[in-house]
């Protein structure tokens, strides 16, 4: 998952930035540092050879440079701060080879849905891809709020119920990777890591093929069976039933997730976390 | 320690050109009380800012329940309004009496702006009230939760208000008007000004906002 | 349809004896710990006779510096609750590599929640405000705070808020959201438990606690200075003070008014940020972050204040640039209000406005960097002294350019698209709040403390505390760096990612030297209590220091000055030693006058007392015990605003006889340096 191994255009790019920032930094950062080192130690009390200025407590000269170095810095690294959001938009498609491949990600508490509603075949905890295809993301949530995120393919965007966010990636390389929820939802978020499998061209038609296969089938029903509280192992797939179900999510047609309990007529819920599981 | 102050001055700065007015020293403690509760007031008017921003985002947010326009009343706001307003005038008028040591009028002044504050609770509660026996209640939607919020925020310092006007009308009863029953005055006028200009705010923007639509 | 209350719920509200963790051994046994602890305190206080001097000398204390003192002991032993937490957390992530390690995740959670709420609300706050209090008044030169009594108040709301957060510890359970409680996690679905309730009524009480601080300590640097001290010759504490507090002036009330609209939404079924009914949580994350942001310059300013008081002082210097201090202080107080979304690139705003408030952001390292290189002038040509409070400036130094380094980078879109949420921001906002804040309060603690007691801290025992804190920072946060470019996320109650182990191995070693570090601030303060007579403060300066502060007594007399002392320059005090000198130390012999000080009140205790109780029935719902509450703290009120006297006279006399002590002890000193 190393963010500077990155598998696709966009961590590219991203960590390509990250880098150049970080260098940019340092090429005063570290000069800084060395100089409070060197400061610290030549002006030492007990160093007799050091001059002595206590009036040098002003001077135009240096309040021009201190101001104007940490100034052009944050000039040189706005410049790239602006391009680089205006680049790696989220939302602006990322090209790639053969036709996009629209996958439509609904985080569950505390699972990860993604249906492919033009292949109408949905996978949950799994992501498979074509290597070097057009991806284009929409992302919603069932109950509480996630991040969508796969570290070495960049960019991650949050998942929020009754909301669509998009993303675009590409993946440029076969292999496998791994995904997560980058921001915390509950008892089981540790859970909601899955598989990214990132296949070739050719074998994702295939892929397609077996998986639609399945006997299992989501719908409204068996989705809302899907989004109760709990952690999935497997990794199941689904036929779809409904190429729309996810708009039906995310336009709160299927209401959200319920929580740990229902709150019992009298408002009194018990505390401690042992009965909430 | 010895001290080895024999050198290095602050002065190195060349800008110390020309006078420089020296500071008088602390403040007088009624400068000070009124200064601390402005402050004090700002922040308050932070807070109010925040339910204006958020009636703001879930104005449109009606769940298929009533639009702002459905369920304002504009003569009953109306009333509310020039009882505030007024108000605030006989407040001020209190707060002169209180200056210049006169019970009779401060008295009068204080009573008049406790029953003229206590119209304007009144005539929001029934409007609360019947908005909830309609079935608008602020669980009802994102807007009507905001609603609420907003103008109840408003009521409840008011209410708020009122409570302290008893206890200042009490205190100058029982302690006469000291130097401290004064500045405790002062502030209490400079609250209740404070409550009629975010009403001034509330009526624009909920009610002749909302209303006209 | 709701059934009639039975009365057990309307006496109890939800409180049961479900609500104590008899089944989860590690809170319950902290929990017992604490209390026996507070019990045998209490026990040996009373049984000592000692309760009628705390309550005389420090409960109803309106003094200041005692508040002051107070508020820096609340903040250390919440710093020690706060610390284990930590210390759970890093051995949990160390051993929870494809096991659930120690601590269920219902656990684990509340654990990081308190945390981040401890640590933020009840150390970093405490610890800045109680030296702002301690200090400021005396570089101000002048006997109190604008509100002596509503400062006291306000401390013991604040402690009212650390109060409930322990106490759920042992009743119910705290919140597993994380310390900002985002919904829609946080609401009633999704977190019906109390633990959410009890971190946003501990934050409300204790907020409004700052608050009050807050426009205190604005009204007194604003309006209390003494003779002469315009605002270009402030020292800069007071000047990061007033830019803190008129942050929190402007930000608090965000707090409260985000946080009672949860409440709402909790208590009574509002829908401000909830999944029905038209809620909108993205307004939670702007108006919680429009507080967040400036909170994180409420803390660092003081701060910032402090290294320059260090620094300069220790430099044997003037600080270098003053009125570039000031700018960029205030020019951080505006810029900071003006870049919370950076705090949410990843939520999908458009490019233009994500790039917008990166560049804002970063344009707050603008005045950042030009601090850090006054600072570096400062040093200059100076003659350093090495004590304690210089080794934590420099630590900080460095420390805080590299915290600062990663803020930048998190600052740029693009990148926080890949670092948002992970460990590596973990690291980053650890590497600025202890590199920072932690350190400068250190620092703060180091220098003052003579001023608040009258002895020295042993420079032994502070030295090591310094190399282990430093040190293991450095152990414990680099790899939390390292394992955020690993795409480690953070809040993770395990994981079976293998390449993140072994870093969360090295960041519990590096919690271990950090702890020692700790340990040995303890061990300081103990030795040199002990030591205290060799270590006495005579002079009232112990460190040849600049400022009005060291002009009187250690510890200074109630009234702090017997004239408020008329101020010519920058460097009041320093200017004075030079005046004294040249005049070859030909006093007048003073006049002195009677003084009048503010009686001390239990106010604020009674206050408190009735808030803890209000806030607990609050969470459980015991809706009699509420109003109850309510009663007492307007009653609490009512009854000190009837108080006919609130002002005592200390006499001439004795003013006089207190303030030549300290003035013959300075001149024979003066004139030994002066023999020299």
């Amino acid at each position: 998952m190393n963010l500077l191994d990155p598998q696709g255009p966009v961590a590219a790019a991203n960590s390509t930035i990250l880098v150049d920032s970080v260098f940019i930094m340092l090429a005063i950062v570290v000069p800084t540092i060395v100089a409070i080192v060197a400061f610290a130690f030549w002006f030492r009390a007990s160093n007799t050879r050091a001059r002595f200025q206590p009036d040098f407590v002003y001077s135009g000269r240096v309040e021009m440079v201190v101001w104007s170095i940490p100034a052009l810095t944050v000039i040189l690294l706005g410049g790239v701060a602006w391009i680089g959001s205006h680049q790696l938009d989220p939302r602006a498609p990322v090209p790639g080879t053969g036709s996009p491949v629209r996958i439509q990600a609904v985080s569950l508490d505390w699972k990860w849905l993604f249906i492919y509603p033009d292949q109408r075949i949905a996978t949950v905890n799994s992501l498979t891809i074509p290597a070097g295809a057009e991806l284009n993301f929409q992302l919603t949530s069932s109950s509480v709020m996630n991040v969508f995120f796969i570290p070495q393919l960049g960019s991650m965007i949050y998942t929020m119920n009754g909301m669509v966010t998009n993303l675009n990636l590409r993946a440029d390389n076969e292999g496998k990777l791994q995904g997560l929820s980058a921001h915390f939802s509950g008892d089981g978020f540790p859970d909601m890591m899955f598989d990214v499998n990132v296949v070739s061209p050719l074998s994702f038609p295939d892929w397609v093929a077996t998986t639609a296969k399945t006997d299992a089938v989501l719908n409204e029903d068996s989705y809302k069976k899907l989004m109760q509280q709990g952690i999935e192992k497997g990794r199941p797939t689904y036929r779809l039933d409904d190429p729309r179900l996810f708009d039906l999510i995310a336009t709160q047609h299927i209401p959200p997730g319920p929580g740990p309990e229902l709150v019992s007529d009298a408002g009194r819920s018990h505390t401690g976390g042992v009965d909430a599981r | 320690m010895s001290m080895t102050a024999t050198a290095g001055r602050a002065h190195a700065d060349p800008h110390h050109i020309g006078l420089v007015i020296e500071h008088p020293g602390p403040a007088p403690k009624r400068t000070v009380t009124a200064y601390g509760f402005w402050v004090f007031l700002l922040s308050d008017i932070v807070m109010f800012s925040c339910f204006f921003a958020a009636y703001a985002v879930l104005v449109n947010q009606t769940a298929d329940g009533p639009k702002g326009s459905e369920i304002f009343e504009q003569r009953n706001v109306a009333i509310e309004t020039v009882c505030l307003l007024l108000s605030s005038f006989t407040c001020g008028m209190a707060s002169i009496a209180a200056d210049v040591r006169n019970r009779f009028w401060f008295y009068l002044g204080m009573a008049v702006t406790c029953v003229l504050g206590l119209i304007f609770l009144a005539i929001e509660f029934r409007e609360f009230a019947d908005l909830v026996s309609r079935g608008y209640g602020p669980s009802r939607s994102a807007f009507l939760s905001a609603f609420f919020s907003l103008v109840g925020c408003h009521g409840l310092h008011v209410s708020a208000g009122v409570l302290w006007l008893l206890t200042m009308m009490a205190q100058v009863f029982a302690k006469g008007f000291r130097a401290d029953v004064l500045r405790r005055m002062m502030c209490f006028a400079l609250f209740w000004h404070a409550l009629d200009i975010i009403w001034v705010g509330v009526f624009s923007v909920v009610y002749l906002l909302g209303g006209g639509a | 349809m709701q059934a009639v209350p039975t009365l057990e719920a309307l006496m109890l509200g939800k409180l049961d004896w479900s609500a104590i963790p008899f089944d989860q051994p590690i809170p319950l046994i902290a929990g017992g710990v604490v209390l026996v602890a507070i019990l045998a305190v209490l026990i040996w206080v009373v049984v000592k006779g000692h309760l009628p001097y705390l309550w005389h000398e420090w409960i109803t204390s309106v003094d200041h510096k005692r508040i002051g003192v107070m508020y820096i002991l609340l903040a250390s032993v919440m710093l020690l609750r706060g610390g284990s937490d930590a210390i759970m957390m890093r051995i949990q992530q160390a051993i929870a590599y494809q096991s659930q390690g120690y601590l269920p995740p219902e656990h684990y959670n509340q654990i990081f929640s308190a945390h981040g709420t401890i640590m933020i609300f009840f150390v970093a706050m405490p610890f800045v405000i109680g030296l702002m209090n301690l200090v400021v008044p005396l570089q101000l030169g002048v006997r109190d705070v604008a509100f002596p009594t509503l400062n006291s108040v306000g401390f013991w709301l604040t402690a009212t808020g650390a109060l409930l957060v322990n106490l759920s510890l042992v009743i119910g359970e705290f919140a597993r959201t994380g310390w900002l409680a985002f919904p829609p996690l946080s609401e009633l679905s999704y977190s019906p438990g109390v633990g959410v309730d009890y971190y946003a009524w501990s934050l409300q009480i204790s907020g409004v606690g700052t608050l009050v601080a807050g426009i205190n300590l604005v009204t007194t640097v604003l309006k209390l200075r003494t003779k002469g001290m315009n605002y270009l010759r402030m020292p800069m504490f007071c000047w990061t003070t007033l830019a803190s507090n008129l942050l929190i002036v402007a930000a608090f009330p965000i707090l409260t008014a985000t946080l009672a609209m949860l409440l709402l939404d909790r208590y009574l079924g509002f829908h401000f940020f909830t999944n029905e009914a038209g809620g909108n949580v993205m307004m939670f994350m702007n108006l919680i972050w429009a507080w967040g942001h400036p909170e994180v310059y409420i803390l660092v300013l003081p701060a910032f204040g402090i290294f320059s008081e260090v620094v300069s002082t220790f430099s044997g210097k003037a600080l270098f640039g003053y009125r570039s201090m000031v700018l960029a202080t205030m020019a951080i107080c505006v810029i900071s209000f003006m870049v919370w979304l950076h705090h949410f690139f990843t939520m999908g705003a458009g490019p233009d406005v994500n790039a917008i408030f990166g560049i804002a952001s970063m344009i707050i390292a603008v005045p950042t960097g030009v601090k850090i290189y006054n600072w570096l002038f400062t040093m200059y040509g100076g003659r350093i002294r090495f004590a304690t409070p210089m080794l934590w400036a420099v630590g900080f130094m460095v420390t805080f350019i590299i915290g600062g380094l990663t803020g930048v980078l998190v600052a740029v879109p693009p990148a926080d698209f890949m670092l948002h949420n992970s460990m590596f921001l973990v690291a980053h906002f650890h590497n600025v709040i202890i590199g920072g804040v932690l350190f400068g309060a250190f620092a703060g603690f180091e220098y003052w403390f003579p001023k608040a007691f009258g002895f020295r801290l042993d420079e032994r025992w502070g030295k090591l505390a310094f190399w282990f804190t430093f040190t293991g920072f450095w152990i414990t946060f680099v790899p939390l760096y390292a394992a955020g470019m690993l795409g480690m996320t953070r809040r993770l109650q395990h994981y079976n990612v293998a390449e993140w182990r072994p870093w969360m191995i090295v960041a519990a070693i590096g919690m271990a030297v950090l702890s020692i570090g700790v340990i040995c601030q303890i061990m300081q303060l103990v030795v040199s209590i002990r030591n205290r007579e060799a270590l006495r403060d005579r002079t009232g300066d112990p460190w040849d220091g600049r400022s009005l502060e060291w002009a009187t007594s250690s510890p200074p007399p109630v009234f702090n000055f017997a004239f408020h002392p008329d101020v010519r320059g920058e460097d009041a005090y320093w200017d004075m030693k030079i005046a004294a000198q040249q005049q070859s130390l030909e006093h007048d012999v003073p006049e002195y006058q009677d003084i009048e000080m503010p009686r001390n009140s239990p106010t604020g205790f009674v206050c408190a007392f009735f808030a803890t109780i209000m806030g607990f029935a609050l969470i459980w719902h015991i809706w009699w015990m509420v109003i109850l509450g309510g009663i007492g703290a307007f009653a609490t009120f009512v009854v000190f605003a009837w108080r006919d006297h609130d002002e005592y006279v200390i006499p001439a006399a004795e003013v006089a006889a207190i303030d030549r002590v300290n003035l013959e002890e300075r001149r024979s000193l003066v004139s030994m340096a002066g023999a020299i």
